[in-house]
């Protein structure tokens, strides 16, 4: 009796199972095609307004999950989404590991500053030496000769420095590690570049909310914060010395700067320590990822096609718009001109898609 | 077939998906645990270095297990005088009056605020105090982030308490009272130790409480992975760099984060049984 009744309980469920299933998939072969894409949190408060924007115009749903760069990538990889995004480009060795080929389209992109928090003291120069010497804990306090020297008139106080990173994995911190490893060779050995790293000093705070909280709350703290959330706060930050020997205050327009070197065809490149002279130091672009065939997993074409056409309409100037709008730096013509040669080599069933 | 018998069909069947789902817990940890284990082996646990550097990765465990001992048994500690006074006040003192339904009420309501509140409340007020009283120069670390768990879990130890401590039977207490002890010597020497157990087993549930809290230690301690070298340090909890890592992690580190997962499932579980043990004892 007792088996029979679990035989039946399990019956029921597993056939409860099988009819929500069918339901769904007739609903959804009955509805319009509608995008699905999944990825970095960075760009987010972008994407969110420009595919609200895009959805009243185009009457086409695009629902964005801000999961993380790692989770939209894993979600391409078993082929849940439309596409991915990203804020760090795929490595050979990762592009290799993804079940087909995929292509990059950078989308915008975003500078890492570096705030502080110093009662009176609204900006500060730092260079090369004196930024990877304040994160790696060998320059301690405000008053050091270092800093002093670098920046004439400005009275230090007699205060320890207070270094405050990323807790969380983040691009973010990837952008920024990837930066010091260029500028120090030090850096490079002993701490390395990457999503999350061995600090040697300071304290860590969760996402960009959380240190720019933690370093206005601190006197005497100093730290790094993503451009698109900095930006919009009242927070003091660093002008940086970029590779001509220019201090340069981040700003959308010393942002869109560092995009203006040379770009490689896939534009998987890191924008740091662009060597352009009125560009910021560290940038870098943030992408979508797609599979460079988009017929699989039994997509249709016309969903293949929208998903271009939505990715196109991304590189126009009326989302680069929205990009200034939300504080992220719109893509330097050069670039959005690459993109859209990488759009058109998207195929469908090898062939080529017309968009 | 009665009712009888598929009432207790289906308590058998909902208790067994209880028992599938932790078995299915485990199996999930381990096997998730299993590449560093393959990679340090048993070093992952005592180790300090935390490196998560692709090339020359190397995760060890004891700084966050550490971190996660010493914030909780802290909180334990400032906790318990605070839960057994209020207990003892509401459910022996002012029993049934109206400022102990208050403060009952109160308490319950302590259990319901969303942890990050917690973590806020401790970020924006509790945290600059300590700087003020000089305690600590940036206000994180493991006291102010103890200090708050130890508010966040009192509902835990008081509510089990006060329970069971107005359970006790009043005839014992009469008892002791026509011998002509009086309310002190009553309340210690018969009603707190015919609640014994279950005072224990009250504050062993908060102390597994203040283990597992994730959002408001994350905001307070200050995230870094080394031994702290005082309660006014910084350090970091296994349930907080989980919290803040996961998001990004694959491959070694990801494997690692499951790890101190497990860990910390096997931490609890030692507690639960360390806790069980004590209450045999004393009951």
């Amino acid at each position: 009796m007792k088996k029979l009744i679990i035989i039946l309980l399990a019956v029921v469920v597993f056939a409860s199972c099988e009819n929500n299933n069918t339901k769904s998939n007739t609903e959804n072969k009955k509805s319009n095609v509608s995008i699905a894409a999944a990825g970095a949190t960075f760009p987010m408060p972008f994407y969110n307004m420009a595919f609200k924007a895009y959805t009243q115009k185009s009457g086409i749903p695009v629902s964005y999950g801000g999961i993380g760069s790692g989770g939209g990538i894993r979600s391409l990889k078993d082929k849940v989404v439309d596409f991915g995004a990203s804020d760090a480009f795929l490595n050979d060795a990762k592009m290799a590991e993804m079940p087909a080929p995929v292509v990059h389209i950078p989308t915008c992109s975003g500078a890492v500053v570096i705030a502080f928090n110093l009662d009176g003291i609204n900006s500060i120069k730092l260079n090369p030496d004196v930024l990877t010497k304040i994160f790696m804990g060998k320059i301690t306090q405000w008053n050091d000769p270092q800093l002093t020297k670098l920046n004439p008139g400005i009275n230090f106080p007699d205060a320890g420095i207070k270094v405050v990173h990323r807790s969380d994995g983040s691009g973010t911190t990837a952008i920024f590690s990837d930066y010091m490893s260029k500028i120090s060779s030090d850096w490079k050995d002993q701490i390395g570049a990457g999503k999350s790293l061995n600090w040697p000093v300071g304290m860590g705070a969760k996402g960009n909310p959380g240190v720019a909280g933690t370093i206005s709350q601190t006197e005497g703290s100093i730290g790094y914060i993503g451009s698109e959330y900095a930006f919009a706060q009242k927070i003091s930050f660093a002008f940086l010395q970029n590779q001509s020997g220019n201090f340069i205050e981040p700003s959308l327009e010393s942002v869109s700067a560092a995009g203006n070197g040379e770009i490689p065809a896939d534009t998987r490149i890191m924008l740091t320590n662009s060597t352009d002279p009125n560009a910021y130091p560290i940038c870098g672009f943030t992408w979508i990822v797609l599979y460079k065939d988009q017929d699989f997993n039994g997509r249709t074409e016309e969903q293949a096609k929208e998903t271009l056409k939505l990715l196109n309409w991304m590189l126009q100037p009326e989302a680069q718009d929205i990009a200034k709008k939300v504080n992220y730096a719109p893509l330097p013509q050069n670039v959005v001109g690459m993109a859209k040669e990488i759009l058109n080599s998207v195929t469908y069933d090898g062939k080529p898609l017309q968009y | 077939m009665n009712s009888e018998n598929i009432t207790k069909n289906i308590l058998f069947v909902t208790s067994l998906i209880i028992l599938l789902i932790s078995i299915g817990m485990v199996i999930t940890l381990v096997s998730g645990s299993i590449p560093i284990f393959k990679e340090f082996g048993f070093q992952f646990i005592y180790s300090t270095e935390w490196d998560p550097t692709a090339g020359r990765e190397n995760y060890g465990a004891l700084p966050v297990i550490v971190g996660t001992l010493i914030t909780s048994f802290l909180a334990l500690i400032i906790c318990l005088p605070l839960a057994f006074s209020t207990s003892l006040f509401i459910a022996e003192y002012y029993k049934g009056s109206i400022i102990s339904k208050i403060i009952g009420t109160l308490i319950d309501l302590l259990a319901g605020i969303p942890s990050i509140v917690y973590g806020l409340w401790g970020f924006y007020v509790l945290r600059p105090f300590i700087v003020q009283l000089g305690l600590s120069e940036q206000g994180y670390g493991i006291f102010t982030s103890s200090l708050v768990l130890a508010i966040m879990i009192i509902p835990y130890a008081t509510s089990l308490s006060t329970e069971i401590i107005s359970l006790v039977p009043n005839h014992l207490k009469e008892a002791a009272y026509s011998l002509g002890a009086t309310r002190l010597e009553v309340i210690f020497n018969v009603t707190v130790p015919a609640a014994r157990s279950g005072i224990i087993a009250s504050y062993i549930l908060a102390f597994g409480r203040a283990i597992g809290e994730t959002m408001a230690v994350t905001m307070l301690i200050g995230n870094r992975n080394a031994i702290p070298h005082s309660i006014f340090d910084i350090g970091n909890t296994m349930a907080s760099v989980i919290a803040n890592q996961f998001g990004e992690a694959e491959g070694l580190k990801l494997s690692a984060l499951i790890a101190i997962g497990l860990l910390l499932f096997l931490i609890t579980a030692i507690i639960n049984y360390l806790g069980k043990l004590v209450i045999k004892q004393f009951s």
